[in-house]
This record gives C-alpha cells, structure tokens and sequence, in this order.
C-alpha cells in the first residue's frame, strides 16, 4: 500500500531533508541549481557596470589609461594573490566538508575570513590614499596628473574614477558580506550542521566566494593595467 | 561521498590550480608593461579569462557539473555579450553616417 | 477519488488549517503567499489606478487647469512606477503562478518557500518605499527616469523611488528563481516537459526574463542613486557621461520586463482557451516553444524605444528588423488559440470571455507594436498618446484581462467558492466597453500629434480626450465590480466542486480549496495534458 511505504520513508527522512523535498538528492539538485541562478543575476548586476566601462573607456581612452597608472599596482597585484589564495583555502573548505573533518573546515574558513579581511584592509588603505589625492570624484575633485608626462590628465579621469570606486566598492561590499556568511558557516559549522552527506550551505558559500573572485579577475587588470604600457 | 555529481576533488588538484593563478596574475602584470600596441587588451582579457576558467571549472566544480548548470553559466556569458556588444555596436556605428557632429 | 468527500465546513483547507495574522505574515505556504500578493497588487493597483484617474481628469479639457505642470508630472510617474513595477510585473506570477505551479506539477510547495515569503516581504517593502515618496510629494521624471534630468536637476525623491523599486527588484528575481528550480526539479513521476501544463512553461519563460534582466535595471538604478547622492556623473553630459547609455542600461531590462507581464498572461490564456473548447490546445509544442523564443528575442529589441535618442541609424535599423521578428512567437500563439477555439465546445462562460477579449485586444495592440518597430513610423509617433494607446492596449486589454480570466477561472480552486456568474458577465462586458473608449481614442489623437506626459494639449484634440476620459470612468467601475462581489463570494458564495469546469490538469484533481500540503499522495502522471474526450461527456477522472 503506498500509504505503508510513505509512512516508513518519513520515519527514514534524514533532518536534513525539507519536507517537500522527495529525498535528499532531489533537494541538492534544487540548491545547486538555484544557487547558480543567482550567480547568474550577480554577472548581469556587476555587467552593467562593465558595459559603462567599456563604453567609456573607448571614448575616453587617454584619460583612462592615464588615470589607471595613479592606481597602486602594487597593492591590487598584492590583493589579486590575496584573493586567489581565500579562493584556494575556500576550496579546501569546501573538500574538508566534504570529507567531514570538522576541525579542517573551520581553520580553512578562518584562513578564507583572514585572507578576505587583508584584502579589504588594503583596499581600504587604497580608498584613503584618493581621497587624500582628491582623486574622488565630485565636487572635491582636482583633476590629477598624469604619472609620466606630470601634464594635467583629460577632465573625464574623474569618470575613471567613478567606475573605479563603484566597481571596487560593489565588490568590497560582496567580500563584507561574503565574510559575513563565512562567519554564519563557521557557527554552523562548530554546532555540527555539517556531515559528508549534507554540507550544502558551505558548497553554496563557496560558489559566492569563487564568483567574487572571478570579478575581482576581471576587475584588476581592466581598472588597474590598462595603461600601464603607455609608461 | 559526492554531492550531486560534482565531486569532492582531492587537494591536489586545488594547489595546481592556485600555482596557475599565481603565475598568470604575475603573467598579465608583466604583459601589461610591455608595448603589445593593440594587443595589450586581448592578452590581458584572454589572460583574465582563463583565470575565470580555471576558478570556475576546477574551484567551482563546474567540469564535473550536471549539463543544465553549464548551459546556466553558458547563458550568463552569453547574455553579458548581448548587453555589452549591442550597446557598444550603437556607439560604433554613430560615425558611418556623416550626419552627427565629431 | 480514493478519499471520502468531507463537507467543505469540516474539511481542513489551506485556508483555515491556522487562524490569527501570524500564520499567514510568517506562512510558507505557497497557496498562503499568492493570497498575501492578491492583497499587495490590489492595493498598488488602486494606487496606480487613482493617479490614472487624476490624469484622466487634467486631460478633460485642454487647458492645464486641474494641475500645475509640475504636479502633473509627479501624478502620471507615480501612476507608470506602481502599476509596472508594483502591479503588472509582481501580479500574475506573484497571484497565479505562485498559487497554481506546485499544484499544476504534483509539488507540495515551490523549491524554496522560505524565499518565497522573502520575495512577498521584498515586494511589500519596495512597495511601501515607493510609496513613502509618492505622500511626500513623490517624483516627476516619468517611471523611465532619464537622465541628466533624474540625476542632477530632478526635485523629489529620486533616490527613495530608486530604491523602492530596487528592492522590488530582488522580489522578482527570487521568484523567478524559485519558478525555474520548481519546474525543473520537482515535476511528478510522469509529468514531462512535454506534458507540462502551458501556463508552466509560460511562468518558466517569464523566470528566464527575471534572471536574466532585472540584474541590469538594478545596477542602473544603484548608479543614478549613486549619481545624485555622491555627485559622480555617470550618465551627466556636464561631467562626460552619456544620457544614451542609462538609456541602453536602463531598456535593456525594461524592454523584456514587458514580457514578464505579457508572458504570464499568455500563459493563463492557453489555460482557458483550451478548458472552453473542451479540446487538446492546437499547437502544444509551438506555444511552449513560442514562449521560450519570446523570453529570448525580447532582450534582442531594446533599442527601440531609442530611435529619436541619438542611437545610430544603423543600430535602429537591426532593432527593427529584430523588433519584427519577435511579434512572430506571438502571432504563433494567437493562431494557435484560435485554432483551438475552432470547432471546439465552446462554452461562453467569464473566463472565456476574459481570453476572447485579451486575444482581440492583444492582436490589435500588437499589431500597432509592428507599425511602432517600423522606424520612420515610430519617428512621427514617439514620445505621443500613440504609444500610450499601444502599451495600454497590450498591458490592460492583454494582461489585466487575463489575470482577470484566470482569477475567475481559479477563484473556485482558490477560494473553494463560486462567484456569481452573470455579474461577472456584466463587469466582462463593462470592462472591455470601458476599455476600448479609453484607450482606441488615444490612438487617433497620437497620431494627430497629441504629446504624452504633457497636461495641456491644443483645443482641438479635446472631443477624443473626453471620450478616453469617458471610458476610463467606465473602466473603473468595472474594476469595481469584481472586487465587491469576489470579497462577496467569498462569504456567501457557493461552496465550489473540486472541478467545477471538468477541466483537466493536476490542480482539478484535489479539493477546492486545496489541503496544505496539496496532494494527500504524490500523483503519477500517465497521460498527454489537455487529454478532453472529444465527442463524449467528461467521465470522472480519479
């Protein structure tokens, strides 16, 4: 009787199982799917930001290529690494889940929190830097020199500058609450939430954390080297 | 044990991956000082987008993932080149009809 | 059925298996949530609806003599924010699809219900935020916000209304998110894509246009907030930024949203074009594919409502042909319909009436959208009551009139009520009166030359404006008259069957209105949809 058959399987649900989930394979499917999908909405978000670039660093391509070399490449190139290596210590996160070494999964988490705070400290000290240089834009503006020539740059560095601060900034906001979930995950974590058969929240985290650093791989060469061969 | 399908590579893998992206941000760095005349974007680009390769297919499992999520991703990139490509393609062709002021 | 049929008093429904505020503010249920979005987009919509009717009092007589100019502007944006952003695009995928995709595919509940409820919250703040700044004075750019005017020299609150419909904003992306994940993961053993119910592929093309494009309105929208507040430039031509490029930034999701409000509608009708014929729908596999090609297509086309913008000619010319091209899918569904209705049992009950209306209206509409996709027409009528009669046409004689078939349609599966059939005859009728005297007025004084968005317009234009304004006031009791008697209904209306319309469909085999968890067994589908005997009376299908 399919009655009998339903009642055994809800005494077997694991906890982890929402009810109107079949079983717990149908509910990872559904989790990974929707997670994806909503990195799909975050590639059109940050996109069209990138389309302003684009459109704007073809029309103003001096300006921005001369505002690009005031930007400190050392600091990006650091904060490049910076992020690849939380990108690598989140992977082992994730495979330490996986494998269900609970100690592991909490130092990976802790390393992925320290190596994104380092990243938001230099960006902060980045931010400081412009505007101590007037280089923000508005109305404190001062149109800055070029790195070379020391010639005043074109009027539009200051849209660079734009693009520059709301790019960067929409992504440090992302790595602060990326932080933020990894903090959620190490609490989780400590309270047993997670075995072999169920670590999907860290899976998913870590799917937000990578894609954050895939824009952040765009974002530095195309904000910070871009006119580093006119030097 | 896997979780759906994709899974849980050995570390191994991972430190190959995280070498690889080391080497290729000191790469674009170098590359970008260097007079490439028009090539320096595309090598740049072409730089940064094997580096998003690598993050998606390996640290993102997405080489071992069911086909619907690829074709997912798939779409996201292809729907980015439709917003970028179209509004840039307005602004590229303002100049073949002589009629707007340069 | 396998169950004994309890009396409707005894039975324990989604509705009344927990009382009190808390169980419906906290509910999960997804049944529970439509119904929290049916309160929401009635209250937006009437809203909307009383800045509609302010308009169409200014626009009585020429002379801008109700309004100053300025207030004008601030009535007809606060109309064009709360009816796209709060009513049409949240409405049937927040009402119907909620309510119906779970039950039409054999699911307990959508993938994510705790979302769900988030997406409600979402839209309710938004919503709220929005209105906030509509009582404090509200904003005069028109809903579409171009800039430099939106950004630096607008008074009013700008950045409120851009964050209210921000945070909306994510609404919709969840619930698209949640539709998509639904659909593909949670189907019944049996029910395959190619047996799924019409209006589920219609909701899963609307989430591929949620995902997809609403990303891009909200970064734009961040921008112009970040532009008034910090002063940046982004789009100002003072600073070197570029009016043109909020417009592609801007057109690039709103374009394909008037998809999210058409394809939802769409949806409904085939429902019940083929619930009313008592036959197969014409063209299954046409109609989903059509829907599918729509959601792609519609991104492809933004440009035109860009041709008097300064856009290339070039770039204008693709957008055109392109623009042609996705009136097809549509023209495809139309004669797929018809040819459903043709020889079928046809019964002229109100939601039909609702379906027939919409494809009328909506043919008529569309077809103006092709003269609009036609450049050197599109030059002489942009920016006129032409292309306020076009979208109104599609939106109000399309959109609203399927959400309102579907609601009659559903209302005794929602309800677990019937409601009176001859005054919702009556207000179809007034309706659709109504209707065409507002808007086929508007048509002819467009393309006379009458502006849009202006308060005052030449003398002579004034016979077709009281006409339209004629209209509207009927279109407006027959608004009404839904409301009362639904509410009405809802009390001492007949207790309704599990299946009152011997329709086919997952959602008919289980009680009106529904138990929580939907299903007391999960179903297993064997047959084609839509498998009406032809010929025979309905047998009782178990």
């Amino acid at each position: 009787m399919a009655d009998a058959h339903a009642h055994a399987a809800a005494h077997a649900a694991p906890p982890e199982l929402r009810h109107h989930f079949v079983d717990l394979p149908a509910q990872r499917e559904a989790s990974s799917l929707g997670m994806w999908l909503f990195l799909v909405t975050e590639v059109l978000f940050f996109g069209g930001m990138f389309t302003a670039y684009v459109v704007y660093r073809s029309t103003y391509r001096r300006a921005f290529e001369g505002a690009s070399n005031l930007l400190d490449i050392k600091l990006g190139a650091i904060n490049t690494g910076v992020l690849i290596m939380s990108s690598l210590t989140m992977a082992m996160a994730v495979w330490a889940a996986s494998v269900g070494k609970k100690k592991l999964i909490i130092l990976f988490l802790l390393a992925t929190i320290g190596l994104g705070s380092v990243f938001l400290g230099i960006k902060y000290v980045e931010y400081k830097q412009k505007f101590d240089h007037h280089e923000v834009p508005g109305p404190h503006f001062v149109v800055p020199h070029d790195e070379k020539t020391h010639e005043p740059l074109p009027r539009q560095a200051e849209m660079f500058f734009s693009l520059y601060f709301c790019m960067t900034g929409l992504h440090a906001l992302h790595m602060i609450i990326g932080v933020g979930l990894l903090t959620w995950l190490i609490v989780k974590a400590r309270a047993d939430a997670f075995s072999p058969r169920y670590y999907t929240p860290v899976d998913n985290v870590g799917l937000y954390w990578h894609f954050v650093d895939i824009v952040w791989i765009f974002l530095f060469p195309l904000l910070y080297l871009l006119g580093r061969h006119t030097l | 044990m896997s979780q759906n399908g994709s899974h849980s590579r050995a570390p191994k893998a991972y430190f190959l991956v995280f070498a690889a992206l080391m080497f290729f941000t000191a790469l674009t760095v170098w590359a970008a000082f260097q007079h490439l005349g028009v090539w320096n974007t595309p090598v740049a680009l072409a730089i940064a987008v094997t580096k998003a390769l690598l993050v998606a297919l390996i640290f993102m499992h997405l080489k071992s993932s069911p086909r619907l999520t690829i074709l997912v991703v798939a779409a996201s990139v292809l729907w980015l080149a439709f917003l970028i490509v179209i509004t840039v393609s307005d602004y590229v062709t303002r100049a073949w009809l002589p009629i707007y002021p340069r | 059925m396998s169950t004994p049929t309890a009396t409707p008093s005894q039975r324990v429904d989604y509705l009344n298996a927990s009382y009190g505020v808390k169980s419906w503010l906290l509910t999960t249920d997804h049944k529970r949530i439509a119904i929290l979005y049916l309160i929401g987009i009635t209250f937006f919509f009437a809203i909307g609806g009383l800045a509609a009717a302010l308009i169409r009092l200014e626009l009585l007589t020429p002379a801008g003599d109700v309004f100053q100019a300025e207030m004008y502007n601030r009535i007809f944006t606060t109309h064009g924010v709360m009816m796209v952003f709060f009513f049409m695009i949240p409405g049937i995928p927040g009402v119907l699809g909620n309510f119906l995709i779970p039950l039409m595919i054999g699911a307990k509940d959508v993938a994510f219900p705790r979302l769900n409820l988030l997406s409600w919250y979402l839209f309710a703040i938004g919503g709220l935020t929005a209105l906030w700044a509509v009582v404090h004075g509200g904003v005069d750019t028109g809903w579409t916000f171009y800039t430099p005017y939106s950004t630096v020299y607008a008074n009013g609150w700008v950045v409120v209304t851009a964050v209210g419909i921000f945070i909306s904003g994510f609404s919709s992306i969840l619930t698209g998110l949640n539709f998509l994940v639904t659909l593909h993961t949670m189907r019944a053993p049996g029910m395959t894509w190619m047996r799924l119910p019409l209006f589920c592929w219609g909701m899963y093309a609307t989430g591929i246009i949620q995902i997809l494009g609403t990303p891009v309105i909200a970064i734009t929208l961040l921008l112009v907030a970040a532009e008034r507040i910090f002063h940046l430039g982004v789009f100002d031509p003072a600073q070197g930024g570029d009016p043109v490029l909020f417009q592609h930034l801007f057109w690039f999701y709103s374009h394909p949203a008037v998809y999210i409000m058409i394809l939802p509608a769409m949806a409904v009708i085939s429902e019940l074009v083929t619930a009313f014929s008592r036959k197969p729908i014409f063209g299954y596999k046409f109609i989903a594919a059509s829907s599918v090609a729509i959601a792609v297509l519609s991104f492809l086309v933004w440009g035109h409502h860009m041709f008097v913008s300064g856009q290339s000619v070039y770039a204008g010319l693709v957008f055109s042909i392109l623009s042609f091209m996705v009136a097809i899918p549509s023209a495809i569904k139309v004669f797929n319909w018809t040819a459903t209705l043709y020889k079928g049992s046809v019964s002229y009950q109100t939601p039909l009436l609702y379906a027939l209306g919409f494809i009328g209206l909506f043919t008529f509409g569309g077809l103006t959208g092709l003269m609009l996709a036609t450049l050197g027409l599109d030059v002489h009528v942009h920016d006129t009551y032409f292309i306020v009669a076009h979208f109104h046409y599609i939106m109000v004689g399309g959109t609203i009139m399927a959400y309102l078939g579907g609601l009659h349609y559903w209302w005794p599966k929602i309800s677990g009520k019937l409601y009176p059939e001859y005054w919702s005859r009556v207000s179809a009728w007034v309706i659709f009166i109504g209707f065409n005297l507002t808007f086929f007025p508007q048509f002819i004084v467009g393309y006379l030359g009458m502006p849009r968005r202006y308060h005052a317009y030449p003398e002579e234009f004034q016979v077709l404006n009281v006409m339209s304004t004629a209209g509207a006031s009927i279109l407006g009791i027959g608004y009404v008259i839904p409301l009362i008697y639904f509410v009405y209904s809802m009390r001492y209306g007949k207790d309704a069957a599990d299946n009152p319309w011997g329709a086919t469909g997952l959602e008919w085999q289980t009680p009106s209105p529904p138990p929580t968890e939907n299903f007391p067994d999960t179903p297993v589908v064997t047959g084609r949809p839509y498998d009406y005997l032809t010929g025979r009376e309905e047998e009782a299908v178990g």
